[in-house]
């Protein structure tokens, strides 16, 4: 046995400290002109038990732990780093960047109508919401925001409450996977899955829809639309309150929730921090009610607002936002059964040219629109093409539109030369504006309540890198 | 906040002085055919891009409020120019005295601008002097939910404007995206490194000047060239 492994067996302190004194620093494999950095730990030989407790006892090593650069759950890939001492966070840090993917700098190559394919892929588990909020932008710019279609604006508002159960049940899914009650995730799903299906066949896809379109919406609700949604509700409804047995009284979640991820409501001003986690700290902002955008004033719905500023008051507040969306989804499938009508602005010069019709094969064009284009009209064709391949010209200057997504305020910056291309595009991303209180809300904390921390703060990685 | 959108077309005229619309560029062409096969006469057109007009009083609504509240708590100067346009109030402030601006909008009690939502910046390279700008989105929760936007500008040549963290701890990772993003050194920021770019990364990417990149694609014995090479409108 070499000499050095007597640093871990000799029985007096004292020997202990001044041989590593001697030692410390030299890295016996390090290749020469190499510095090492810290303490270096030689073991050759003995018993590794023996090596790890050596190390472990010593009060003053800290620990830097990389959690990640991973995927936990559906969240996207972020990195954690997190500064241990024992089981204790002293400083943690977030690394982003990895699902960067440039949706701003590409949306500046294509038409304003084709920036809806691009942001939708921002935050997956909330297209609606970027999708509304970029089309809010450019009808500011254009100045028709007065002219979109009632029944467009009701779409909108059904599409986006829908999404925002859907977010929710993702965001509490995967929050309760990542403490380990998989029961949860399943019940989160499946409902999920339901609402994804209504989105399917209203938009034809189940996520990244590019549905909601400067001026309106991209085609009118398909027949039995309304009561298919009228036939998932009462199922959504009851998975929701499965969860809320599930969740709200449990003792295991409460241990592990109450208290954690404390952000109180001065925090959240200096932070920027919107939506539920600043409701849970008991301010009851909500843009809904503060600036309806898209006739949200017309519905009756409550914003739930709690004061424990934890991660369980954000969980219940999600819960009573999925039955508040609720309600007002009912509101809006009264309102759209009994007031058909345009979805789309009336102006021929914004307006997309064709309804869609979807076929028995899931796609297709308007059959009427195509007779007319390709049959009798030149101008109708000479128009659409134009409309289609040129877009339309946005008049110069700049804008700034936000909505109340599930994460909190989600805003577009949208600045336009005059072109038929966007200038530039900002967005305010909730996920990418509230990951910044991870320091604040985990350091001093466990380990294990920095998982929980991060699931309440719901963010989506595909939102904050966008 | 309701407000007549204003477009440089109908810009209300001020007693004395009309306000210029501001000029950023120029477009030249209609059809995106910058080399050849233009036959139509539209490649000659050149078109300024003009921006909004510096406002004239009355702003309407509660920007009137808002603007007195500024004139009141900011010294004079400080303050370049106010914008009105599209129901939206914008101050544009020079760098020197942003801190101080965004100080005096967050702590005077008649203007209390609690949130920095949102930094994003702007390039214009054909602004001289002026190429980069940086806006800045706050909310007042005292004050209503009033909104403003307070917009920076800085040459390419000096890209360094002073970072408002110390008075909006939000503004932390904006700051560093529109760092990372457009190349702005915003000063006084406590880590001001990249964010969503790779550390090594060469370049700021929504710069104007720096490509899109991308492969051109073959489908069907054709060729689509990448986004930014295909002729496109302008």
């Amino acid at each position: 046995m070499a000499t050095d492994s007597t640093i871990f067996t000799a029985a007096d302190p004292d020997e202990v400290e001044q041989i590593d004194d001697l030692d410390e620093t030299v890295d016996v494999y390090a290749a020469a002109g190499e510095e090492s950095e810290g303490r270096v730990f030689n073991a050759v030989g003995g018993d590794w038990d023996d090596i790890v407790g050596e190390v472990g006892s010593r009060p003053e090593e800290r620990i830097v732990v990389n959690m990640g650069p991973q995927h936990p759950s559906t969240h996207g890939v972020l990195r954690l780093i997190l500064e241990l001492e024992g089981e204790t966070v002293t400083e943690a840090r977030a690394g982003i960047g990895y699902l960067h993917t440039g949706i701003e700098k590409n949306m500046e190559f294509r038409t304003w109508t084709q920036g809806v394919t691009f942001c939708t892929r921002m935050d997956y588990v909330m297209p609606l919401f970027t999708e509304t909020a970029y089309c809010l932008a450019v009808e500011k710019l254009l100045g028709i925001t007065d002219q979109i279609p009632a029944r467009a604006s009701a779409i909108r508002v059904l599409m986006m409450e829908l999404n925002r159960v859907t977010s929710h049940l993702v965001c509490m899914g995967t929050g309760g996977m990542e403490m380990g009650a998989t029961t949860v995730m399943t019940v989160g799903f499946r409902e999920r899955e339901r609402i994804l299906s209504i989105f399917e066949m209203i938009s034809g896809l189940r996520m990244n829809h590019a549905y909601i379109r400067p001026g309106g919406v991209a085609q009118d609700l398909p027949a039995g639309a309304i009561q298919a949604i009228r036939d998932i509700l009462p199922e959504v409804r009851q998975g929701i309150h499965e969860l809320e047995l599930l969740m709200v009284e449990n003792p295991i979640l409460k241990g592990r929730t109450v208290g954690v991820g404390y952000l109180d409501l001065t925090g959240c001003m200096a932070l920027g921090i919107t939506g539920p986690m600043l409701r849970a700290a008991g301010y009851p902002l909500d843009l809904r009610k503060s600036e309806p955008y898209c006739g949200y004033e017309k519905y009756d719905f409550d914003s739930p607002v709690r004061t424990g500023a934890d991660a369980y008051d954000r969980l219940w507040l999600r819960l009573q936002e999925c039955y508040e969306s609720l309600k007002i989804v009912e509101q809006v499938i009264d309102e759209l059964q009994n007031n058909p009508g345009p979805v789309m602005v009336e102006d021929k010069k914004i307006a997309w040219p064709a309804q869609l019709a979807v076929g028995p094969d899931g796609m297709g064009n308007s059959l009427a629109h195509i007779k007319e284009i390709m049959g009798t009209s030149m101008e109708s064709l000479i128009h659409h093409f134009k409309l289609v391949t040129e877009g339309f010209r946005v008049p110069a200057g700049q804008v700034y539109a936000s909505v109340e997504s599930p994460k909190g305020e989600l805003g577009c910056h949208a600045v336009s030369d005059g072109s038929t291309r966007p200038y530039r595009v900002h967005f305010r991303e909730p996920s990418f504006n509230n990951l910044q209180a991870v320091a604040a809300m985990c350091e001093g904390a466990q380990v294990a309540d920095v998982i929980v921390a991060v699931a309440s703060i719901d963010p989506v990685m595909g939102g904050v890198d966008r | 906040m309701t407000e007549t959108p204003q477009s440089p077309e109908n810009l209300p005229a001020g007693p004395g002085a009309t306000p210029e619309p501001v000029q950023r560029g120029e477009r030249t062409g209609m059809f995106g055919a910058r080399d050849t096969g233009d036959t139509s006469g539209y490649g000659g057109l050149r078109t300024p891009i003009l921006f909004p007009a510096a406002a004239v009083r009355p702003y309407g609504g509660d920007f009137d409020v808002i603007a007195d509240a500024v004139e009141a708590a900011i010294p004079d100067g400080h303050v370049e120019r106010i914008v009105v346009d599209r129901g939206e109030l914008t101050f544009v402030v020079a760098r020197e005295n942003l801190a101080a601006v965004a100080r005096a909008l967050r702590d005077d009690p008649a203007l209390r601008f609690e949130l920095c939502l949102s930094v994003s910046g702007v390039h214009f390279p054909a602004d001289a002097g002026k190429e980069l700008h940086v806006v800045y989105h706050l909310m007042s929760l005292t004050n209503d939910g009033r909104r403003i936007r307070v917009e920076v500008t800085a040459p390419d040549a000096d890209p360094h404007i002073p970072s408002v963290v110390d008075t909006y701890p939000a503004a932390d990772w904006h700051e560093r995206e529109t760092w990372d993003m457009f190349g702005v050194i915003f000063d006084g920021h406590p880590a001001l490194t990249r964010i969503l770019m790779p550390d090594d990364w060469p370049g700021h990417p929504q710069r104007k000047d720096y490509p899109l990149g991308g492969i051109p694609v073959e489908y069907k014995g054709g060729t689509v060239p990448p986004p930014d090479q295909r002729r496109s409108y302008n």
